[in-house]
């Protein structure tokens, strides 16, 4: 950020460039006060603002079951779930401030659509049961996302994913441990965990994206170690994951097809309907509408409470100098 | 081995492991290994029926905090009132686990199930009318300016309250209270730097919150005229008499709203109460439908 002084010459974009490519190619960090070419930082500002949103968006769903929870101990697990998603958005939002963007600005472009978050939760939860299968499902799929970012070439991404993917990792234990429970309650409860797991599987397993040879924006991200894995790659690791746990459960998944394959001793599993995840993703999810209006009303209707933290700041730093 | 296999490693496992459980994997009552014996020359009746009036206080009052959460102003903000709402839960689990550890469980042990612990038979299986929590907790949120002014009053009240209780002749209340201390000296800390932000911020955060103080100030009538449980208890050393808050909680309350630039109201007369004896808003058993659906949809269900 210092101004070039003349002892210290401006290295010309050239030298940036090859100081950049090495600094990849040995796996070593870029830091914020690094050089980086532009792509590189839109690119990232893209990704970590759309998994901030998606942490944000992500405190919805399960959100809606805070006040109803079925006891004082799930009420205190869940309620310290949500709290860790807002600090997940707040790491992330600023590791993207670190890149040049700010937290307002990217927080009015998640409002008027024009960055997106996960689909996934664009889906309802009917059922308490579906606090315990997002636990399992949905943050065990994101940790098989987000564990390869611990390693993201971009320094501040990777040290919040690190932090992140630790409490993810609590989170999807917790979800885990009411499957569990519920599956040794009443007949009932059982019902509920079943049918909970036939509506999430499947976009569950669109949470890695579209297939490699769909994904447009993958081998960039891959070349400039942003991404480690392609997105069929973690999707075959999350569902060679799952299913044991699944079966440990004593739930089925919603997949005839879905069988050990002997030679390669990983599941093959059916074709997902990938028409349904464009739906979703241009904006006509059961919950689209819905979740975006509740992220609106909270800046809108406060927006006299950040004006006036502003003033009294403004008011009283001019009062100290 | 590299970070990353480590970690699906550890995932990998659904069993096992389990002292990394962020919440433990028992279902252990929040008292457990505590000797809950109580005290020769305390009325256990008593002590828990006083139990289930700050119980019930900080479980109403943790249920409306959450009811911002997902629509708080800033992220931080999320934070902070999950923060207060976790704490006060803490608290309402200790403090009915008490009640319920000397007896104290009026009819709800007979429509709870057997295998649901106490603190839940109290917080899902009591009517609106058994419910002990005064008014000032119970009333809507109102916007953000209303609900740090009522947060400001409740945790001021509390913790000139918790902070006599250290000294309780019940040593499990004793405990609690210590434990709730700390707490509440952020909760109060917190409200008051917004009330002075949101009274001496714009015109219209000024006349939002003063019409928060407005609406939030008769609620305080409810809070500083003991009920004959009180009394007893204060006279046994167990409970500290709310009459002897009025001067601190008052002191508080006026030094920051003064330094706000807000208006002080004049301080209510104080009443008896009628949240402390069940009386209770249409508001409340909104909030209490709300709060036990799940667990009365299915009341042989374990969680």
């Amino acid at each position: 950020m210092s101004a070039p002084t003349l002892d210290r010459p401006v290295p010309d974009e050239t030298a940036l460039q090859q100081q950049f490519d090495a600094t990849i190619a040995a796996d070593h960090r870029i830091e914020p006060r690094d050089w980086m070419p532009e792509g590189y930082r839109k690119g990232l500002i893209r990704q970590i603002a759309q998994h901030a949103h998606s942490e944000i968006i992500g405190m919805q769903p399960e959100g809606d079951w805070l006040l109803a929870a079925p006891s004082l101990r799930r009420k205190a697990i869940l309620l310290a779930k949500v709290q860790d998603e807002a600090g997940h958005g707040l790491y992330l939002y600023s590791a993207a401030e670190t890149l040049g963007a700010d937290r307002a600005d990217l927080t009015d472009k998640l409002i008027e659509r024009k960055q997106k978050y996960s689909s996934i939760f664009n889906y309802p939860t009917l059922t308490y049961a579906d606090v315990g299968v997002i636990g399992w499902l949905v943050d065990g799929a994101a940790i098989c996302n987000q564990v390869p970012l611990c390693r993201s070439s971009y320094g501040p991404y990777a040290r919040a994913m690190i932090r992140v993917c630790k409490e993810e990792s609590f989170h999807q234990r917790q979800g885990y441990e009411l499957l569990m429970t519920m599956m040794r309650g009443t007949d009932a409860q059982r019902a509920m965990v079943q049918d909970s797991v036939d509506r999430w599987w499947w976009p569950s397993l669109m949470m890695f994206g579209p297939p490699d040879d769909d994904s447009p924006n993958s081998a960039q991200s891959m070349a400039w170690g942003v991404k480690r894995h392609t997105n069929d790659e973690l999707r075959q690791r999350f569902v060679d994951m799952s299913v044991p746990q699944a079966e440990v459960l004593g739930v089925t998944l919603p997949d005839p097809e879905l069988a050990l394959d002997p030679e390669t001793g990983r599941y093959r599993f059916g074709a997902i309907d990938w028409s349904e995840f464009k739906q979703v993703l241009a904006g006509n999810g059961p919950c689209n509408d819905e979740r975006i209006a509740r992220r609106r009303a909270a800046r809108d209707d406060n927006a006299w409470v950040t004006e006036a933290a502003t003033a009294y700041a403004d008011k009283h730093a001019a009062v100290s100098a | 081995m590299a970070h990353e296999e480590t970690v699906y490693e550890a995932l990998d496992h659904a069993h096992g492991g389990e002292g990394q459980w962020a919440f433990g994997t028992g279902f252990d009552e929040p008292l457990a290994g505590v000797d809950t014996t109580v005290p020769e020359g305390i009325d256990p009746a008593d002590l828990g029926a006083y139990c289930l009036m700050l119980g019930d206080d900080a479980l109403v009052l943790c249920q409306r905090l959450t009811q911002w959460v997902t629509n708080a102003p800033e992220l931080e903000e999320e934070v902070a009132l999950a923060n207060c709402g976790l704490d006060l839960l803490g608290q309402a689990r200790l403090l009915l686990a008490r009640a319920g550890s000397v007896g104290v469980l009026g009819r709800s042990r007979e429509r709870a199930t057997a295998s649901i612990p106490d603190e839940d038979a109290l917080a899902y299986f009591r009517d609106p009318d058994e419910f002990r929590h005064s008014g000032l907790v119970e009333a809507p949120n109102g916007d953000f300016g209303q609900t740090v002014v009522r947060l400001l009053a409740a945790s001021a009240w509390r913790l000139a309250l918790l902070t006599r209780l250290r000294e309780s002749r019940d040593p499990v209340l004793a405990a609690i209270a210590a434990k709730g201390v700390p707490e509440l000296t952020y909760h109060r800390d917190h409200a008051a730097r917004w009330v002075l932000r949101l009274g001496d911020g714009t015109p219209e955060s000024h006349r939002r919150t003063q019409a928060g103080v407005d609406a939030v100030w008769p609620l305080l009538a409810d809070l500083f005229t003991a009920t004959d449980v009180e009394t007893r208890l204060t006279a046994a050393g167990v409970a500290a008499d709310p009459a002897e808050l009025v001067d601190e909680v008052r002191d508080v309350l006026t030094l920051v709203l003064e330094r706000a630039t807000l208006t002080v109201p004049e301080w209510p007369t104080p009443q008896p109460s009628r949240g402390r004896a069940g009386e209770h808003s249409a508001e409340f058993t909104a909030l209490l439908t709300e709060l036990q659906s799940t667990a009365r949809e299915h009341p042989a269900a374990t969680w």
